[in-house]
């Protein structure tokens, strides 16, 4: 064992993600991290509306570029996350382990940083699939060619869930990710700092700055501050636990702001929420992040 | 879907600019009168309306329970065609509860294949009192008979058929995944297509295993309750659908049912908001179909004469009662005088007036609000600053009338440019280069469909690729097909109606495996 530095470790800080870059809080406020057992992991950047504000307009100026990579290239990126994630893997077990055990999230930190891998892997083979397997050609009583291809509705807005703090975000981020949006996600607000980390993997993973922006902070006024703003086509409320009395009512308000420019609001089904099962992944999944577009042309010489 | 020209004869030589028709030829022809012009109209003693009308619940046609009742009145002669039913919340409850009773009792566990011999025979039952409905709509909501006809009836049958056939194919339309149904399904729908968006409705509702309550749109229940008559003879069981006539009220209440697992809805975007708003943290699921303002683009390479009938079909079918209505006309500036003056020349051929006149190309505006609206709106336009162009066209003198409308000069910041007329209101923008149509195109809240007229094939999957729109038609436009996925972008709502994709919001699936 090495004395260097007396022995001390070097803590890491946990910042958010955002363009490409880790960033503290513009309000210059952080809350603690704490294990089940009370122990203080670090103190965790409390994201503010504004960075909610900042993290949607990179990710818009994001948006174009990640639709318009080929689908080959998005699936490598993809399953690059999954090599990096894999290079890492005893870290992360490490890290959730640090975190969740003895609460009511994750029993089994291993099993769910491996299906977060296998997750990862799964979707980035979705990327040149998803439209033959969702779209089509349309049989019109005509002489039509048309045909129906699915196209990412452009930024969204993602709150993940307590119970998997990272597998929780990669079921629900992949799928979105696949068609061509980009994302600001919100940790799950009680085990925020796996979170960074699996940015951290995002940031060494060829996914370009913007595409994925990582917040940390209060769920509440995240949520709202999201699901209210004009330029977030979809939020997924995955993270508001139906069963929990005020997470039910933060996804009520935002789904009401949300209604104020038509902001596409979806969740994990009940299957989909079993995060460690193989039903919390399918081409349906990708689907609920997916606008449908429809093209006619007349047929003639 | 009015003709879009690209099976249209070109038009005569002597619409080409420049094209003289020689002397010696003119010289040959008989000297003609002034035109009269001989009415057509088409019969309206196929059809039988009652002097009232109740709801249609648990299979039979019942009184309201609120005790109300209002007129509906045919918009081309402003005179009372009947009298029917404001549902109110309790006859709202009543239907639910006739809706569970079916789904709970028998129709979800109803095999596909039986609910496809259902759904066939609606088709046929339609397709065979198609001209009955066709007058029925044409006398209740003013479209010309040739577009109820020739359009709404026929594409209301073809819904019927086309989703008949999905009802006992479900487990090969979601690989992976099993398809069950969602529930009671409440339904809200505009007067713009009153039958055909019951249609729309109704049949992958039914298809998909739901049971459902239909709220009508207030100026336009007579065709939905005319289907009463069909439904029944369908021998569809009671209850697997149940329609409540009714004002905003009883939409209203269809759509806050508790009892109600999904709701779908057709109309403004204003009201769809406030129905999202309503659904928030129910966990009852929603679609909306809701405005446009679409832009028909043109460039400077378009078969100019196809562009032209594109135009006219894009805005001035139903009146322009049409959400996805090609209502902001995008021209390549190095065109635009040319089209401009093919499309008035071609304005001043259209025919308003009688509805039931088989050659009327516009008929009457559905209502005296929805008239008021485009009055205002027009109006705005002038004051500020559109240079307005109408043929001179003499209007009935009863009845809800708005002569074809085209505005030139209009600047994207006009009310005209910016917000839904729904009324036969063209407004011309013009630009220069692709990228700019783009931006023109995409610069508005809304995003239902769009339109592109090019010979060159790259520049319309280039064109089709950046429009934030639904449905693209391109060198065509108001094409429907019950295969063909309709619904919006952004504002224009969520959700898709037809083909495979239009079953995904009546279906929960589940279990979709490794």
């Amino acid at each position: 064992m090495s004395t260097a530095g007396g022995g001390l470790g070097v803590p890491k800080t946990y910042k958010m993600y955002v363009g490409g870059a880790f960033v503290r809080s513009e309000s210059g406020r952080t809350y603690p991290a704490r294990s089940a057992g009370g122990d203080l992991l670090a103190h965790a950047v409390a994201g503010s509306r504004k960075d909610v504000r900042d993290a949607v307009r990179v990710a818009r100026g994001a948006q174009a570029a990640w639709a318009a990579r080929t689908a080959y290239n998005r699936g490598q990126i993809l399953y690059r996350v999954a090599e990096v994630m894999d290079s890492r893997r005893a870290e992360l077990i490490r890290e959730l382990a640090r975190a969740t055990t003895g609460s009511e999230a994750t029993a089994d930190p291993a099993g769910e940083v491996d299906v977060a891998i296998e997750r990862w892997v799964w979707y980035a083979g979705w990327c040149d699939k998803y439209p033959q397997v969702l779209g089509g050609a349309n049989p019109v009583a005509g002489p039509y060619f048309n045909f129906t291809v699915p196209e990412p509705m452009g930024v969204v807005g993602i709150a993940s869930p307590d119970e998997a703090p990272l597998l929780g975000i990669v079921s629900r981020l992949a799928p979105a990710l696949v068609p061509g949006n980009t994302a600001v996600v919100l940790a799950g607000e009680r085990h925020p700092l796996v979170a960074v980390t699996l940015a951290e993997i995002l940031a060494t993973s060829d996914v370009p700055g913007g595409v994925v922006n990582v917040l940390t902070g209060r769920r509440a006024p995240l949520v709202r501050a999201l699901a209210g703003h004009g330029d977030v086509d979809c939020v997924d409320l995955s993270g508001c636990d139906p069963a929990d009395h005020d997470d039910a009512d933060v996804a009520a308000e935002a789904e009401r702001l949300a209604a104020e420019t038509v902001t596409r609001v979806v969740h994990a089904t009940v299957g989909e929420r079993h995060w460690l099962e193989a039903a919390a992944q399918s081409p349906y999944a990708i689907s609920a992040f997916c606008e449908y577009k429809t093209v006619w042309h007349p047929k003639g010489r | 879907m009015s003709d879009t020209g690209e099976h249209l004869p070109a038009s005569p030589a002597g619409d080409v600019p420049g094209a003289e028709v020689p002397e010696r030829v003119l010289a040959d022809l008989p000297e003609f009168g002034p035109a009269s012009y001989a009415p057509a109209p088409e019969g309206t003693d196929l059809v039988h309306i009652a002097e009232d009308y109740g709801l249609f619940i648990g299979g039979e046609m019942v009184p309201a329970r609120s005790d109300r009742a209002a007129p509906t009145v045919n918009p081309a002669t402003g005179e009372t065609l009947a009298t029917f039913a404001v549902g109110g919340a309790e006859d709202v409850d009543r239907a639910v509860l006739a809706a569970r009773e079916a789904y709970e009792s028998h129709w979800r566990d109803t095999p596909g294949s039986v609910r496809a011999r259902y759904l066939y025979r609606v088709a046929r039952l339609l397709q065979e009192r198609s001209r009955e409905f066709a007058v029925l709509e044409t006398l209740d909501g003013g479209k010309p008979i040739k577009e109820s006809r020739d359009v709404d009836l026929p594409l209301a049958a073809a819904h019927f058929f086309h989703h008949a056939g999905w009802a006992d194919k479900l487990d090969y339309a979601f690989a992976g995944a099993e398809a069950h149904p969602v529930g009671v399904v409440g339904q809200v729908i505009p007067w713009n297509f009153p039958l055909l968006m019951a249609a729309w409705k109704l049949a992958p509702a039914l298809a998909a295993g739901n049971t459902v309550v239909l709220k009508p749109a207030e100026t336009t229940p007579l065709t939905a309750l005319l289907l009463t008559e069909v439904l029944r003879d369908a021998d569809l069981p009671p209850g697997v659908v149940n329609i409540v006539t009714g004002d905003g009220t009883t939409g209203a209440a269809t759509v806050a049912h508790p009892g109600v697992d999904k709701v779908a809805f057709t109309g403004s975007t204003t009201v769809g908001k406030e129905i999202q708003r309503t659904l928030a943290g129910t966990g009852r699921r929603l679609t909306l179909e809701l405005g446009g303002k679409a832009a028909n683009i043109i460039f400077e390479d378009a078969a100019l004469d196809q562009v032209t009938e594109g135009i006219v079909g894009g805005i001035y079918f139903n009146q322009g009662q049409v959400c996805c209505a090609g209502s902001r006309l995008l021209v390549q500036e190095s065109v635009a005088d040319a089209v401009i003056s093919k499309l008035r020349r071609r304005m001043d051929t259209l025919l308003v007036g009688d509805p039931l006149d088989k050659n009327t190309d516009i008929g009457a505006i559905n209502s005296a609000v929805q008239l008021r609206k485009i009055t205002e709106l027009v109006e705005s336009g002038v004051r500020q600053g559109a240079e307005l162009y109408q043929p001179s066209c003499a209007l009935p003198e009863r009845g809800w009338f708005f002569p074809p409308t085209l505005f030139c000069d209009v600047s994207p910041s006009h009310r005209i440019a910016r917000e839904e007329i729904f009324g036969p209101v063209l407004s011309v923008l013009t630009f220069r280069t692709a990228d700019e149509a783009v931006e023109k195109a995409n610069n508005t809240p809304y995003g239902l469909s769009a339109g592109i007229w090019t010979e060159k094939g790259s520049r319309i999957l280039w064109m089709a690729e950046r429009m934030q729109a639904g449905v693209v038609w391109a060198n065509t436009f108001n094409r429907f097909d019950p295969a063909s996925p309709f619904g919006g972008y952004r504002e224009s709502g969520f959700g898709r109606e037809g083909g495979r994709q239009g079953l995904l919001p009546y279906l929960h699936l589940q279990g979709a495996q490794l």
